[in-house]
């Protein structure tokens, strides 16, 4: 009796698990009849991200420096009143192609400084910007909590065309059909806006890009809402991975070379079982 | 150990003949992946995966340590050591963040691939029980560092999976709670735990590594299987592993190299989850909480558990998932059959290919959110993965009848080959 319960408690477990999960689905299937799922707010109004091409798209891409300057500028003027950038240093800028002196001159005329402790007063104060400074971290009393830039498009799925759809999809409301199922959307509650493309669907940063012009481009390009921020998402693209080019290179320089590696061991293969039936 | 007409070391150069009289180190390796090791002449190209298993453990175990170099461990510091430290800031610390991350998958896709070729050529009957069982083991060690390794850049996914991990432990009757606390060292994951799961993280590839050996020796003792699940008969079965399987595994190598170097630098973060990305945030729990895809099919039978029969749900949820695995160790005695290999099983062979789709749905169930429909898919699918192993493989090794097996590996070859 004993040594028939030890062999068979395998089935036994096992069994327990079968007849649990087929209760478990009795209860799921009933559940589902009796109370079909209710379709939510975010699936009857959520948008997904709009495509966007960037020149850095694709394994050949390359970023466009002046675009990626341009979207510097959208971030300077516009996004770092809110934003902190705090993985990316001033230094690494040199990579958009600033010169030494610009990089020097941006870092110091940055609004927001660095704190420092004085150690003998006991007190905070602060000092200019130096390039081997990271973007300082911006402290926001309103509501919300406007995240770091650094990864943004690294941490959102779709990322840039995400950070574009976002900022320029303001103007979408929601439809007529949606608002008569979800009336609680025909007003948005005070400090929110409704975006379609934000996860809640009401976001409390306002647009930050309102109207042509916002941000002074020197290179002679339109400054046009669509423009800026398709040129702000390029740049967050690199601050997510500044090494995002010298990575592909890399890449097609070992592929080049495993495939070299690939013929040579193919032959090796061949050759050794030469003569070997298998 | 070893077949009769096994090759013997004969060390030439004086200097090995030195070394080898004193420690057999040489006579060892020759021995174990050498040309002292006759294998099976018919081995297909699913066999390259014990190989390519091993190349994946040591490509991760290079990259991990020195990635271990340049990391804080540390709830204020792990994100940034990661995210600026080692891929802005360390000379290809890039490289190397993005070949631990997708090493760990592609040592999932060989170790899966491995598994289910077992299960396919039946690899894990006698003699060749401890092979699979130490397999088992060291599949379990996998998970366990795959998932501590995850928690370290300290990202939100990092923290929350940590969180419902542990969670587990409290599923445990009066203890849990208590069992839970004690492995995080507070309340929540934090400092503590990540030290402990780096400090861990550290240790468990090199049981992993001892796990292997013990894995190649008890393969030893029989010999390879093959395709044909016929044993090994004599000389002309077999071929020396040096140099006709260094050969095509230096092939599949390479292959795996081209699809791992496409990962690595074409598409590195495909396979993660962005939500990792953003630094641990105890106070915001994401959407979503998904584990990383290799386990997502446990995942889905942790979560296809919604009933609460006796034992609460949660804890019905995680025996299961344990359970998913350890039911493992009993196949070599629940499949019967005498016969290996799926190839000369008809009804087995139907029976196998159905387990593959049924676990793929519980992997496409396990990293879509917990809505009502993929719940009821997952308890099906999970369902039906415990029927495969306690009551269809049992049924089908004793009604089944088996094609005729052909007298021999060469029989087989020359059949095959049309000589």
């Amino acid at each position: 009796m004993t040594s028939l319960f030890i062999k068979s408690i395998k089935f036994l477990v096992g069994g327990a698990f079968i007849v649990v999960l087929l209760i478990a689905l009795y209860g799921s299937v009933r559940g589902v009849i009796k109370e079909p799922p209710a379709e939510t707010a975010e699936h009857a109004m959520h948008k997904h991200p709009e495509e966007l091409k960037l020149a850095s798209d694709g394994p050949f891409g390359k970023f466009d420096r002046a675009q990626l300057q341009r979207g510097f500028l959208v971030y300077k003027d516009v996004c770092s009143t809110c934003h902190s950038l705090n993985l990316v240093s001033f230094r690494n800028l040199k990579d958009l192609g600033y010169s030494e002196a610009e990089v020097k001159k941006i870092a110091k005329d940055w609004g927001t400084k660095q704190p420092v402790f004085d150690e003998k007063g006991g007190t905070w104060g602060e000092r200019d910007n130096v390039p081997s400074d990271r973007f300082p971290k911006v402290y926001y009393p309103g509501t919300g909590t406007p995240p770091d830039l650094s990864l943004i498009t690294k941490a959102r799925h779709d990322g840039a065309a995400y950070v574009h759809s976002l900022l320029t999809g303001y103007d979408k409301k929601p439809s007529a059909e949606a608002l008569a199922k979800f009336p609680e959307f025909a007003k948005t509650p005070d400090g929110m806006h409704f975006n379609p493309y934000f996860a809640n669907l009401n976001i409390a940063m306002p647009p930050p890009l309102t109207q042509d012009g916002q941000v002074q481009y020197s290179d002679g390009t339109r400054a046009t809402v669509d423009q800026m921020s398709k040129d702000v998402s390029a740049f967050l693209v690199w601050t997510a991975e500044p090494t995002l080019e010298t990575r592909r290179q890399a890449g097609f320089a070992v592929l080049g070379f495993l495939i070299f590696a690939a013929f040579l061991t193919y032959g090796a293969y061949r050759s050794v079982w030469a003569g070997v039936k298998h | 150990m070893s077949f009769p007409w096994a090759k013997h070391y004969e060390p030439k150069n004086p200097v090995m003949q030195w070394v080898d009289s004193r420690l057999p180190l040489p006579r060892f390796v020759y021995n174990a992946v050498g040309a002292g090791y006759p294998v099976p002449r018919n081995l297909n190209y699913w066999w390259n995966f014990g190989v390519l298993a091993g190349v994946a453990l040591v490509c991760q175990l290079i990259t991990g340590i020195v990635l271990a170099m340049h990391f804080h461990s540390s709830a204020a510091g792990a994100f940034e050591s990661v995210n600026v430290g080692i891929m802005r800031d360390v000379n290809a610390g890039w490289f190397l963040r993005f070949a631990h991350a997708n090493g760990a998958s592609m040592f999932f896709v060989v170790i899966y691939i491995h598994m289910f070729r077992g299960l396919y050529y039946g690899s894990y009957k006698a003699p060749r029980e401890m092979v699979w069982l130490l397999g088992v083991v060291i599949f379990l060690l996998l998970m366990a560092t795959a998932f501590m390794g995850y928690v370290l850049p300290w990202g939100q996914m990092s923290f929350w999976g940590a969180q419902v991990i542990t969670g587990f432990f409290s599923a445990i009757p009066v203890a849990g709670d208590w069992i839970r606390v004690w492995l995080l060292g507070g309340y929540a994951p934090d400092d503590a735990a990540l030290n402990r799961f780096f400090s861990l993280h550290y240790l468990l590839p090199f049981v992993i590594a001892g796990a292997v050996i013990l894995h190649i020796w008890a393969l030893h003792i029989p010999g390879s299987s093959n395709p044909t699940g016929v044993e090994v008969k004599g000389e002309q079965d077999t071929v020396p592993f040096h140099p006709y399987y260094t050969a095509k595994d230096g092939l599949g190598v390479v292959v795996f190299l081209i699809l791992f170097s496409v990962l690595i630098f074409f598409a590195p973060d495909y396979l993660g989850h962005p939500d990792n990305y953003i630094p641990a945030n105890p106070l915001s729990t994401p959407a979503h909480i998904v584990p990383e895809w290799y386990f997502w099919p446990f995942y889905a039978i942790l979560r296809a558990f919604t009933a609460d029969f006796i034992l609460p749900a949660k804890l019905w949820g995680v025996l299961a998932m344990f359970g998913s695995i350890l039911l493992l160790f009993f196949l070599p005695w629940l499949d019967k059959s005498p016969v290996r290999s799926g190839a000369y099983r008809p009804m087995y062979k139907v029976a196998f290919w159905v387990l593959v789709f049924d676990v793929l749905v519980l992997g496409y169930c396990g990293g879509s959110p917990a809505e009502p429909l993929y719940v009821i898919v997952s308890q099906i699918a999970a369902a039906y993965y415990f029927a495969h192993f306690l009551i269809i493989v049992p049924i089908i090794s004793s009604i089944e009848t088996p094609k005729p097996l052909p007298g021999s590996i060469t029989e087989a070859v020359l059949a095959k080959t049309g000589a």
